[in-house]
């Protein structure tokens, strides 16, 4: 807006309409309550005084999916509540925007391992656009990740680019691509192809006797 | 009343229905035969006073690693322990010199599965009918190891999802690779 700066009274301020709409949005973010184990308690702690994400317009945290478009996954996720948190996710209006908190919502977290019931990652359930790691994490590094969120919902232009390109859910499925020569669909003779394929990459690694 | 006594009783009373018995263990305990649990529970309940039932344990003696196994010092089968205490009967506990709390354990031991058939899960009576508050304790060790028992009002899953495979405390289990389309490890 350089060139219309000053230009005007004092008082006026001049701005395009999808800057408005950005400011505004991201100013008064609705998370939704979603605290399922131990960071809950942090994420309470970024809402009660000390921390206080009401400073940055996000404190009204939501009962209910249909009035939040943020959505922070505070705590481990087990396979149980992944379908839960998938329909909750659906539920919200666009545009939704979702936080892992914490290490088990990033990867799994301790129970990467061990835990048989633990999704590794919520985002083999919903699309994560911004990853808060720690166990749990500071109150400091949820303001952190929200601020991301701004800086996201800042860059977004409507009006000129249209509608945000809808990441497809689960945007990422966890399952290692295999390049096509390695591929096959039976699942058996393409096992047999990549061991293979890691045999000879042995043998080719392995130093030539002098 | 000691654990000595309470053995001494349970002998006279169900003779060879009690194959091992340990009155000097920290928690000392009797191992019975499966189809006598529930009398000798009620026996425990009504003649002994053992009103409440803290906990139902299920433990799977395996050793899965074949190299280990000979020197495990146990052959591989399934266990269930009931922790019993006593609220009306109180003995002195010399170190406090208060009244302290009498408790007793009761171990059923179990095959890993039914006739040797894998997947045919162990059955052992309940005590749902002695203590009201085995039913869900029941549920838990059945979802989690694998234990049916006969004669619940309604066994059914109580952690983990109704439609998942296997019992996960036992030590052979395998991590599902995948549920409901989510990758499991």
């Amino acid at each position: 807006m350089g060139w219309l700066e000053g230009r005007f009274e004092e008082s006026v301020m001049v701005t395009t309409l999808e800057q408005g709409i950005a400011w505004a949005r991201e100013s008064s973010m609705w998370p939704m309550t979603f605290g399922l184990a131990c960071c809950a308690i942090e994420m309470m702690a970024v809402g009660a005084s000390r921390y206080d994400i009401d400073r940055f317009g996000a404190g009204a945290f939501r009962a209910t999916p249909r009035q939040a478009d943020l959505m922070i996954v505070a705590g481990t996720v087990n396979m149980k509540m992944a379908s839960r948190v998938r329909r909750l996710y659906n539920q919200m209006p666009d545009p939704k925007f979702v936080i892992a908190m914490g290490a088990c919502t990033c990867g799994g977290g301790p129970y990467y391992k061990y835990g048989y019931n633990v999704v590794k990652g919520v985002d083999l359930v919903v699309p994560v656009d911004v990853y808060v790691p720690g166990c749990p994490p500071r109150p400091e590094a949820l303001l952190e990740g929200l601020m991301r969120i701004q800086d996201k919902v800042r860059g977004m232009k409507y009006l000129t680019k249209g509608q945000v390109v809808e990441v497809p859910i689960p945007s990422r499925t966890g399952y290692v691509q295999l390049p096509p020569e390695l591929d096959d669909p039976d699942p058996v003779r393409a096992l047999e192809k990549q061991l293979a394929f890691a045999k000879k990459q042995k043998e080719l690694a392995t130093p030539a006797k002098a | 009343m000691t654990p000595a006594d309470i053995i001494a009783k349970l002998e006279s009373q169900f003779g060879s229905k009690i194959t091992a018995k340990n009155a000097e263990a920290i928690d000392p305990f009797v191992t019975v035969e499966a189809t006598a649990l529930a009398e000798v529970c009620r026996f425990l309940r009504d003649e002994l006073h053992f009103e409440m039932l803290n906990c139902i344990s299920g433990v799977d003696y395996l050793e899965p690693d074949a190299k280990k196994a000979p020197k495990a010092g146990f052959e591989p089968h399934g266990e269930v322990v009931y922790h019993l205490s006593s609220f009306s009967v109180r003995p002195i506990n010399r170190a406090t010199n208060r009244p302290g709390i009498l408790r007793f354990v009761v171990k059923v031991s179990v095959p890993r599965w039914k006739h040797g058939k894998v997947g045919e899960l162990p059955e052992v009576p309940s005590v749902t009918s002695i203590w009201g508050g085995a039913e869900w304790h029941e549920r838990e060790v059945y979802d989690l190891t694998g234990v049916w028992f006969t004669g619940h009002p309604e066994l059914t899953r109580i952690l983990l999802a109704d439609d998942w495979e296997g019992h996960p405390l036992r030590k052979d289990y395998e991590f599902p690779l995948e549920y409901h389309g989510i990758r499991g490890r």
